[in-house]
């Protein structure tokens, strides 16, 4: 049950963007999703979607898996495109009371549907190559300038990839306590809200002990290897840039021009 | 028979890349009042065996008679079962939440929906039963020992009375004498209680003393069934699969490779010392 949830998943095969830069993939979705702010024509919609196909093919993930990510987004848009469709003013298609459907009303709406559903592609990728570490890895070499003025980068970012590390292993944790609860006699699905609030506790102290406990003994394990903060810290595998990332890098430039260009040409 | 299992059959994440075949096929039937050691490698699939033995996991395919009766029929209810089934996880400790001792072994039986003074004659006779007297009571279970604090949590599992007790690793993490003093206890539950036990177990060392049948799972495939000592002939078919007999097998086999004929069937350090006495004194 708890196992199907899918949270930043990461895809594991092998492909030029598992391979690439996390630094490099970063920037490209911000890249890419800025774009999508900027287009507003149709043929820049049209150089998204090859963006987007060419991404796809190269991250050779199934676009099945990568589906399965819209249906969180499918109540949002939904919302929005009901209310583009019957609150645009313009030539009314038919009215309903004060309902009415406007052709400028389906135009925006499609639009609107295709922005979201690429934005959430574009990001889905994202995580679907990168793992979490090193994503926070590109996120703290990236922000690393902010070190500068007194962030500490490297502190948030540690703490950024052990709670991700630790999402996972807390999923499988409450997974446990619940079956043995369960096999207890406890019921957490009937009853009514009170009811279903007092069943929690015996999941949730557990739940709480087991991570306070693995906190101690991480913070432990860090200690006993010497761990101190980010001060002189090197890296076995350092981020450096390759050709595949200055490829990509001329890539989004290229893509860039073309939406601008439409932007102020069209 | 309590417990039949047909054609079992467990797939975890299927239709996904991580789909993996937990459960191939598993046929096996326990008899009432058995004490059976289900023993296996890690990710062997014994863990998954046991959890659907309750209906906690449901198979992918393949059906469970508990007493002739299909737990995956319509209208079955699990949380009978489950009081039936009684399933002790690894490291039970970790499911301990109440304020002390005597509520926390009280929270199965109460969901039994039982009256309030059976939930309490049922939490002081399962914690009579683990050896935890009343000056346990009243204390938090998180200032207890790890061998007492596993003993609160098998007493939490017996207050509801089960017909058989699946003890999942339930001496892993303890040391030498804890873990005697846990088999100690299961072996008494069987014996005092009638109860039936299946001990999961990666050690033959450990079950090989209490249990009368062995039943080894390999890669989610039932491998071997029989008494410990049909089981221990197969010792270097064990050692492929990364099991071991208990040693004493192993000294009893080199031995043999002497020409010291001991018989194959002694499993225990006690038979062999007897057995070698007896040749010796011939």
């Amino acid at each position: 049950m708890l196992r199907d949830i899918t949270l930043g998943q990461y895809y594991p095969v092998d492909s030029v963007l598992h391979r690439m830069d996390p630094r490099t993939k970063l920037f490209g979705t911000m890249a890419y999703i800025v774009s999508l702010f900027i287009a507003d024509h149709l043929l820049a919609y049209v150089a998204a979607t090859i963006f987007l196909v060419i991404a796809i093919r190269m991250s050779k993930v199934p676009v099945k898996f990568m589906v399965r990510g819209l249906k969180s987004v499918v109540v949002l848009l939904l919302i929005s495109v009901s209310f583009n469709l019957f609150l645009t003013p313009g030539t009314p298609i038919f009215k309903i009371g004060f309902i009415q459907m406007t052709w400028e009303g389906v135009e925006f709406a499609a639009f609107m549907a295709i922005r979201l559903i690429y934005l959430v592609l574009g990001s889905t990728i994202l995580t679907l190559t990168t793992t979490p570490n090193q994503l926070t890895d590109g996120l703290e070499k990236s922000l690393g300038f902010l070190g500068k003025v007194g962030v500490p980068v490297h502190e948030v970012s540690m703490m950024m990839s052990i709670a991700l590390r630790f999402i996972p292993i807390l999923i499988e944790e409450t997974d446990k306590i619940m079956k043995a609860q369960m096999a207890r006699g406890a019921d957490f699905e009937s009853g009514n809200l009170i009811q279903k609030a007092k069943a929690m506790v015996p999941l949730l102290v557990p739940l709480f002990i087991s991570a306070f406990r693995r906190a101690t003994d991480l913070a432990m394990a860090m200690e006993a290897r010497c761990y101190r903060g980010g001060d002189g810290r090197t890296k076995m595998k350092p981020l450096r840039y390759e050709a595949r990332d200055r490829m990509a890098y001329a890539f989004y430039l290229g893509y860039f021009v073309v939406i601008i260009a439409i932007k102020v040409l069209l | 028979m309590a417990i039949e299992i047909k054609n079992l059959n467990h797939i975890y994440g299927k239709d996904t890349i991580f789909e993996q075949y937990a459960l191939k096929n598993i046929n096996l039937t326990i008899e009432d009042g058995e004490f059976i050691g289900l023993i296996g490698h890690t990710g062997s699939g014994k863990s998954t065996l046991t959890q659907h033995l309750n209906g906690l996991l449901k198979a992918s395919d393949g059906d469970i008679l508990y007493n002739g009766e299909n737990i995956y029929k319509e209208g079955y209810s699990l949380k009978d079962l489950r009081s039936k089934v009684g399933l002790v996880f690894q490291y039970p400790e970790h499911q301990l939440f109440e304020v002390d001792v005597f509520s926390d072994v009280c929270f199965g039986p109460k969901n039994l929906g039982l009256l309030p003074s059976e939930v309490e004659e049922r939490a002081k006779e399962a914690l009579e039963m683990v050896g935890l007297d009343e000056n346990f009571y009243k204390q938090s279970p998180f200032e207890l020992s790890g061998g007492q604090k596993r003993r609160v949590a098998i007493a939490g599992v017996l207050a509801m009375k089960p017909e058989v007790l699946i003890l999942d690793e339930p001496t892993a993490g303890l040391d030498p004498r804890g873990r005697d003093d846990i088999l100690g206890l299961v072996e008494k539950l069987h014996k005092e209680q009638g109860i039936t036990i299946i001990l999961v177990s990666h050690s033959m060392e450990d079950v090989a003393k209490y249990v009368s049948r062995l039943v080894v799972m390999n890669q989610g495939e039932k491998m071997f069934d029989g008494t410990p000592k049909e089981v221990f002939r197969h010792y270097k078919e064990l050692e492929k699969i990364g099991l071991a007999a208990p040693q004493i097998t192993y000294v009893v086999q080199a031995l043999r490779a002497r020409g010291i004929m001991v018989s194959e069937d002694v499993t225990t350090v006690e038979e062999a010392r007897d057995e070698i006495l007896k040749l010796w004194k011939r």
